[in-house]
């Protein structure tokens, strides 16, 4: 089992015919996924990788039964990219462009949220995968088999960490939602989302400096989630005002600290680690004693 | 990226948004001369990004040229929270009836924009916020629809402004939400707002946020750059396309990915507490793709930075194969040359085993190879520590 991505996944890239789309597209079929479409309005016809390239998200959903949307355009066309996904209504894109303008995002989460009827995950993320049943973005797909562990994370490289050193037990779905300030899929949405899923026993919860998603996720896991949550943060020795890589990572004045977000999540009962491996450690605890 | 409050204020003026007439100086004689054309009352305005300058003696009140030369004497050179007086604003002196305050920002929780708005203006926002909540209207915003007259007007009279200021103040809104949005910032800010004696609403200071993420649709934003407070290792970072971030400490830190980097500033933080407090230099992600042109420049950067006495390449090998990292790294080490300064190097992920071979087989003396990130972590401030 796996949340919002399986076996049955059916998945367009969006900008398959650029660079990364084209490499992307290939890592994902040696993964195992189900990519069945791409879209490039100018290469309709034309085959990536052997995958047959349309003129528009709708056009993939109708053609190729599409379901999944995976977005690699560059940052001044993805505002667009985006909200022909959800014009198209397709259930779930991927944004995985890193460098969009945060008034576009807000614009076509706005868009989307009148909608209502795709998830938006990203931008700025590695993306979502269920190893062994599908992957959608970037995440490599050889760290862990699949098992009884959910991931939600902010940051990629990190999820890879998490994944490498729990890779013993392995993993029901690992979701990156992204570092920028305004992203589709919260921790809170993935929280819920493994708290329903029975193939998901236990949760690994990273985040990082800015923002309060991680207090108000805090409060979710204390009123709605039963299973064992472990959390990660990282930036505790970020200065205040400089942004750390990611567009959202800064602490301002007061708030936006890891400490603050230590503090609330332990105070929901978390478990946080000091460091990603204390963390993955007090996770193996947990597995081992289920 | 934050403005000065006279980069903001032409912002807004190209708007449309009413501001007071003034220029700005960087010596007094030059104060002088403004005050001279403008003729009459000016105020000094010192030119620093920082909050509560009228209350460290940064802004004043001038009766003519003279005393405005006077005042910029005073002004200029003065340090404000950190932050030495580069310039002076000079403009004209403002008849104030009433002070208020306006802002539109982006909010983050809601994952919308929010308007804030207040008839107590002058003081701090956030007091306002804390002592009298009932005074501080706030407004979610469509990002759909945006401020248009009506919204405008909703929002003066949420922030129980006069009848008299009504029709200023919402005019006003609208032209500060077009420079919101047509300048992509995260945040405008007027504080105070004021109607002045004969009835106008004016904006009498500004603060912008920018966000950089839209630069590309912002050359003009070029300009705002102030590159006396850019860090010059921080400026030729940039340079290179690299996202560095420099930082008070001994021990210089690349790594590939942004979390990853901030974890490693904090596990060597912690692990720099057995050696006497050693902490990490700087923030360094190189991206997904570590080439060795790409871990050159890295290395020269941080080699460029005095304090640092041992490096940690914190590499998790995920899209880039932990080989081609290590080749990377011998070969940067060529391209830097007469490297001295320690490397610890921690390659895990995909193909890690193979990095570690080149670099065992490399041979180099100041590369210190160690499996874990907790390990190499000490192992980095112990290196620090002992070249002290």
């Amino acid at each position: 089992m796996a949340i919002w991505l399986d076996e049955n996944s059916r998945v367009v890239v969006q900008g398959i015919t650029g660079s990364e789309g084209t490499k992307h597209t290939k890592r994902m079929l040696a993964a195992g996924t189900n990519v069945v479409a791409g879209v490039n309005p100018r290469k309709v016809g034309q085959q990536v990788e052997g995958v047959p390239v349309f003129g528009s998200v709708a056009d993939a959903i109708e053609q190729a039964g599409a379901n999944v949307s995976v977005i690699f355009v560059p940052p001044k066309f993805t505002k667009d990219a985006a909200i022909e996904a959800i014009d198209a209504a397709i259930p779930l894109a991927v944004v995985i462009t890193e460098g969009v303008p945060v008034h576009d995002t807000t614009e076509f989460w706005a868009y989307c949220q009148s909608k209502g009827t795709t998830r938006i995950i990203g931008p700025n993320c590695p993306g979502i995968a269920s190893p062994g049943l599908s992957n959608a973005g970037i995440i490599p797909a050889d760290i862990t088999p699949g098992g009884r562990i959910g991931l939600v994370s902010k940051s990629g490289t990190l999820t890879y960490q998490m994944m490498y050193e729990l890779r013993e037990f392995g993993f029901s779905t690992c979701v990156g939602i992204g570092g920028d300030p305004v992203i589709g899929t919260t921790h809170i949405d993935a929280l819920d989302a493994f708290q329903a899923d029975p193939g998901t026993d236990a949760i690994v919860m990273i985040g990082e400096i800015g923002g309060d998603a991680e207090e108000r996720a805090a409060a979710h896991i204390e009123a709605h989630v039963t299973k064992p949550v472990v959390g990660y943060v990282a930036g505790f020795t970020a200065p205040e005002g400089k942004t750390m890589g990611h567009a959202g990572a800064i602490v301002s004045g007061s708030s936006g600290t890891a400490q603050a977000k230590k503090e609330a999540l332990e105070k929901a009962g978390v478990r946080v680690g000091k460091t990603p491996s204390e963390t993955a450690r007090l996770m193996a605890d947990i597995m081992r004693s289920l | 990226m934050d403005l000065f409050e006279y980069q903001a204020k032409k912002l807004f003026a190209e708007h449309g948004v009413p501001v007071p007439t003034g220029k700005t100086a960087t010596t007094p004689e030059e104060a002088r001369a403004i005050a001279t054309e403008l003729g009459g009352k000016v105020v000094v305005k010192a030119q620093v990004k920082a909050g509560g300058r009228g209350k460290a003696g940064g802004v004043k009140v001038a009766d003519g040229p003279d005393d405005a030369f006077a005042k910029a004497t005073a002004i200029l050179g003065m340090d404000i929270k950190g932050h030495t007086v580069h310039s002076v604003l000079v403009e004209e002196a403002s008849n104030i009836a009433e002070e208020y305050y306006a802002s539109f920002l982006l909010d983050r929780a809601n994952r919308t924009f929010l308007a804030m708005a207040s008839r107590e203006g002058g003081m701090e926002i956030e007091e306002v916020a804390a002592t009298n909540p009932d005074a501080l209207a706030r407004i979610a915003i469509d990002p759909l629809t945006g401020v248009d007259a009506v919204k405008a007007r909703e929002i003066a009279v949420a922030a129980k402004l006069p009848e008299t200021a009504l029709d200023g103040a919402a005019e006003l809104l609208t032209k500060l939400w077009t420079v919101f949005v047509k300048s992509d910032a995260t945040l405008v800010e007027v504080n105070p707002l004021i109607l002045t004696a004969d009835g106008r609403v004016v904006a009498l200071d500004g603060k912008v946020s920018l966000d950089e993420n839209a630069d590309f649709r912002h050359p003009e934003n070029a300009a705002f750059v102030d590159v006396s407070a850019v860090d010059p290792l921080e400026q030729k970072a940039k340079e290179k396309g690299l996202n560095y971030v420099k930082l008070e400490g001994e021990v210089g830190i690349i790594g590939n990915g942004a979390g990853l980097v901030m974890s490693t500033l904090d596990v060597v933080t912690y692990a720099g507490e057995e050696f006497g407090g050693k902490r990490p230099a700087n923030f360094l992600d190189i991206g997904g793709g570590a080439s060795a042109e790409v871990m050159a420049n890295g290395l020269s950067i941080i080699l460029g930075d005095p304090s640092v006495k041992s490096v940690f390449v914190n590499i998790f090998g995920g899209i880039t194969s932990c080989d081609a990292v290590a080749n990377g790294i011998v070969q940067a080490l060529k391209i830097v040359g007469d490297v001295t300064t320690p490397l610890v190097v921690r390659l895990d992920g995909n193909n890690a085993e193979e990095g570690r071979r080149i670099l065992k087989e490399a041979n180099l003396s100041v590369v210190k190879p160690v499996d874990t990130m907790d390990g190499a972590a000490k192992l980095a401030a112990e290196l620090a520590a002992a070249a002290a």
